[in-house]
């Protein structure tokens, strides 16, 4: 292409289409957000009570329940809409802490680098070799297992995770030629750190918080299966699992209308993590497209 | 004798992303090429030549189709195959050379495995007799040690060998077709000389068909039988090598030939430099440098030795050398990114610090770096008026509107539209976006601009655009330059006086017009000679002489004890060069060359 001035046309940039699969993740998140928020008045019944000494069967005259009741006769309806604000609130949190956590330090990493880096790193390195879950397990039966501490403890574990994202990205970043530009003309290392890094590592990093708060939601839940997790009265989606484990025994017996009480859950976890894995992939299609101009598909 | 590859009215379409029109790239493109023969496509960037001649395999790139035409080779219909025929063909009869051979390489198998790979999945022989072909190119490649170098991982070996054991992995299955898309762009003058005539040998020896993609003029010149001029998907010309180089009948391919740069003269006469200067803006005087540190804090790998250099105000200086040896580290070390190890830097006889953090905002204004690769100089979220800002904020204090006014200035500098301020990087040419990183310098009102390769990236004609508008500048702004380049012709059209840098040491110095005429070093002279020109029958004159046959033997390498070039060297004195560093024998006018031999015997 000859280079006078305005011969080529300019890339239009298209952000990619969310499509109906993307639509619909953004309506069963939205869905869940709502429920979270105004739970106290979509529950039918309060979460512990017992209202029928009739375990996973449907209700009675007064006390009708859609989704049945569970082992000790409570509403499984009221008890998923008060465990999406534990499992969302809680693993929402946790997922908080481990950015603020993991994105500082791995910035701080990756922009000093030697010593402090190899130091912080092999250190991390530690934490990373376990697998998630067991360092869990090590975790809550050290320190026990109230809510503020599961949430302490998933922040922890997955800000190992992501610290070596955001290490790697500012070490990417810190060697591009503008970043060169700048520090030869004596910019400061914070103007470089909000000017040139920061911006241009926010979509992998947005992308990476999706995945991570999936992957919480996902450690809470077997935490709680696991019965180390969230501990009565207070249950998420995981305990009501295992809570219920025994009517998926009875299906033989009575049919697949008895094990309501352990399934909805597990699909309801399964809606939260399906759908923000789709909107994953999409934002990682856009950023993609940010880097080359051209979606790469 | 029938062609073996006849493209007729080719028509291809391509998008930008699926949701944009398809717009048309090639235009009804038709040829023909014969065994034996080499048909060079040329052209600018975007004229279409990589997707004619990836066409030949029946492969379109991703977001383009086929939508018109046919392409026949040996008398099958490429485009009509189905993808298993395809295969049948592709890597066998049909073979492509990319211009990384690097990216083309898989890093963790070794050499030989992968260059045998082609011949035993399309079963052209036994694993045997591909090894035994293998090491039979890697001769007629002129490799050094075929047997051992063919055991080796990518990284083990230079650039330039790994460019002909691609080209050995290409010819392995013996195909009838080769398809060579830019193999020597990305190369060393030096190394470039040697790659080309390897394919030239061997192509002529197996009798095989080539189309050979290249912008490069002066390289068509000694490869090519018949040159067939692009632009915008359309044929401008096409002929016999000789009428298009002497005789061409259209004005775009006169065009393309003035943008070549002749090769330096290698007379007397020259450019006359301009005014002896007394007056130096930057003196750089025994530097070391490097990258690693080593516990007793002495440098790992140390790039350069002992290197001084006088940098008169207002002047343009080149430096030139071969990749590898230190130029870029020069201006790294000059701009405060890189502190030199020992040795001092002077602004205008004033110490600078070493490193950048230690430098006031005055001095980092004065010297400005301007970077190779214009796709990656610029933060791709920020507008171009953004990064032109900042200079005039953080060095100037200029206020939002007047900030907004100097930036239409200096778009204007570099002859480009005001609007452009409101653009992103990621919709500007090439040359455009190196238009805005000279603009970026230039905003700081800088006394000296250090320029590290700022053509290499870029075409032919839009290199020399942009040469042409350092001199303006230069002209009008009587701003010091720094340019560093491996293109020697480039260097001599701009610069008043030339550094030769070889392995991290200054070879040679002067005025451009005395470097390039005798008494030479001998890097400068193998430098020179080996600058094709664009007559055929050049290669194979320049390959007859010691000198090239010397420096095709070894590559420079970095902390050679005594003389580093004394490897590649004519002239070394055994005993002496390799062990031993060369004296610097002073010449007239601040000219200077560092060898053992007396000026005397340093002739030709």
């Amino acid at each position: 292409m000859t280079d006078t001035p305005l011969a080529e046309p300019e890339p239009r940039f298209h952000r990619p289409e969310l499509g109906f699969l993307g639509w619909m993740s953004v309506a069963i998140l939205l869905f869940w957000v709502v429920v979270v928020i105004f739970a106290p008045w979509l529950a039918p019944y309060p979460e512990s009570t017992i209202l029928t000494n009739q375990s996973f069967g449907p209700g009675d005259a007064e006390n009708p329940m859609v989704f049945g009741s569970d082992y000790l006769g409570r509403d499984v309806l009221s008890r998923l809409i008060f465990g999406a604000r534990i499992t969302l609130g809680l693993a929402f949190t946790a997922t908080m802490i481990a950015f603020v956590l993991g994105v500082t330090l791995g910035f701080v990493a990756g922009i000093i680098g030697g010593r402090t880096d190899d130091f912080m790193s092999r250190i991390n390195d530690a934490f990373v070799s376990f697998p998630s879950i067991m360092l869990a397990l090590i975790l809550v039966s050290a320190f026990g297992s109230s809510l503020v501490l599961l949430m302490l403890t998933i922040g922890f574990i997955e800000a190992t995770r992501v610290y070596r994202i955001a290490r790697s990205l500012a070490q990417n970043i810190m060697v591009m030629d503008f970043v060169e530009v700048s520090r030869a003309r004596g910019e400061s290392i914070w103007w470089i750190l909000r000017n040139e890094v920061m911006p241009n590592a926010f979509i992998p990093l947005s992308t990476d918080f999706g995945l991570r708060f999936t992957f919480a939601i996902l450690l809470l839940s077997s935490l709680s299966f696991l019965g180390l997790g969230v501990q009565p009265p207070f249950s998420d989606w995981g305990s009501m699992v295992k809570e219920n484990q025994a009517a998926l025994n009875y299906i033989l017996f009575y049919g697949i209308k008895v094990a309501g009480a352990p399934l909805l859950p597990a699909v309801c976890i399964f809606s939260v993590t399906l759908a923000n894995n789709l909107l994953v992939d999409w934002n990682l299609s856009r950023s993609q497209q940010d880097i080359s101009g051209e979606l790469i598909s | 004798m029938t062609a073996l590859l006849r493209i007729n009215d080719l028509r291809i379409e391509g998008r930008r992303n699926r949701r944009s029109p398809y717009t048309p790239i090639v235009k009804g493109v038709s040829l023909e090429v014969k065994r034996g023969e080499v048909l060079a496509l040329i052209g600018e960037s975007g004229a279409g030549k990589s997707t004619i001649a990836v066409a030949s395999m029946g492969y379109a790139k991703p977001g383009c189709r086929f939508c018109g035409g046919e392409v026949l080779f040996d008398g099958l219909s490429v485009l009509d195959m189905t993808l298993e025929e395809k295969r049948a063909v592709r890597g066998a009869r049909i073979s492509y050379v990319a211009q990384s051979a690097a990216a083309s390489f898989n890093a963790s198998l070794r050499l030989d495995d992968q260059i045998t790979e082609v011949s035993l999945v399309h079963g052209v022989g036994t694993k045997a007799e591909a090894v035994e072909r293998m090491i039979d190119l890697a001769h007629r490649m002129q490799l050094p040690n075929p047997e051992e170098i063919v055991r080796k991982y990518p990284h083990q070996v230079s650039g330039g060998q790994l460019q002909r054991l691609m080209a050995v992995m290409a010819m392995n299955a013996r195909p009838d077709l080769l398809v060579l898309d830019e193999p020597t762009t990305a190369l060393d003058v030096t190394t470039q000389l040697e790659v080309l005539a390897a394919f030239k040998d061997t192509i002529r020896d197996s009798g095989a068909a080539a189309i050979y993609v290249t912008h490069d003029l002066a390289v068509v010149a000694q490869i090519a039988d018949r040159i067939m001029v692009l632009l915008d998907g359309e044929i401008v010309e096409e002929g016999a090598t000789e009428q298009i180089l002497h005789e061409p009948r259209e004005d775009y391919t006169r065009k393309l030939m003035a943008a070549v740069r002749p090769p330096p003269k290698r007379s007397g006469e020259g450019s006359v430099s301009r005014d002896a200067h007394s007056d130096n803006v930057i003196e750089v005087t025994n530097i070391d440098a490097g990258y690693g540190r080593r516990r007793d804090g002495s440098i790992a790998v140390k790039v350069l030795h002992d290197v001084s250099i006088e940098i008169p105000r207002g002047s343009a200086i080149g430096v030139i050398g071969e990749s590898g040896c230190g130029k870029s580290t020069l201006a790294r070390v000059i701009s405060g990114l890189l502190p030199a190890a020992s040795g001092d830097t002077l602004l205008d006889g004033q110490p600078l610090a070493g490193d950048v953090k230690d430098r006031d905002r005055d001095q980092l204004r004065r010297v400005q770096i301007v970077m190779q690769m214009p796709d990656v100089a610029f933060n791709p979220l920020k507008t171009i008026g953004q990064a032109l800002e900042r200079p005039l904020e953080f060095y100037l204090g200029m206020r939002p509107d007047q900030r907004r006014q100097r930036v239409a200035e200096l778009l204007n500098m570099v002859e480009l539209p005001a609007e452009f301020a409101s653009r992103r990087p990621m919709a500007l040419s090439g040359g455009q976006k190196q238009r805005v990183n000279l603009a970026r310098a230039l905003a700081a009102e800088p006394e000296v601009i250090l320029c590290d390769e700022v053509t290499s990236a870029l075409d032919t004609v839009v290199g020399a655009q942009i040469i042409d508008l350092l001199k303006r500048l230069q002209d009008d702004l009587g701003v010091t330059f720094v340019f560093i380049s491996h293109d020697l012709s480039t260097v001599a059209s701009f610069a008043d006086r030339v550094v030769v840098l070889y392995a991290g040491r200054v070879a040679e110095q002067g005025p451009t017009a005395q470097v390039l005429s005798p008494p030479y070093h001998p890097y400068t002279s193998l430098l020179l000679h080996s600058v094709p020109e664009m007559r055929p029958g050049w290669l194979e004159e320049i390959r007859e002489t010691e000198t090239a046959q010397l420096a095709a033997a070894s590559v420079v390498e970095i902390g050679a004890t005594g003389c580093p070039f004394h490897k590649r060297c004519p002239l070394a004195i055994k005993g002496v060069c390799d062990t031993q560093p060369p004296p610097v024998r002073p010449l007239p006018n601040g000219h200077q060359i560092a060898c053992h031999r007396e000026i005397a015997e340093l002739g030709h």
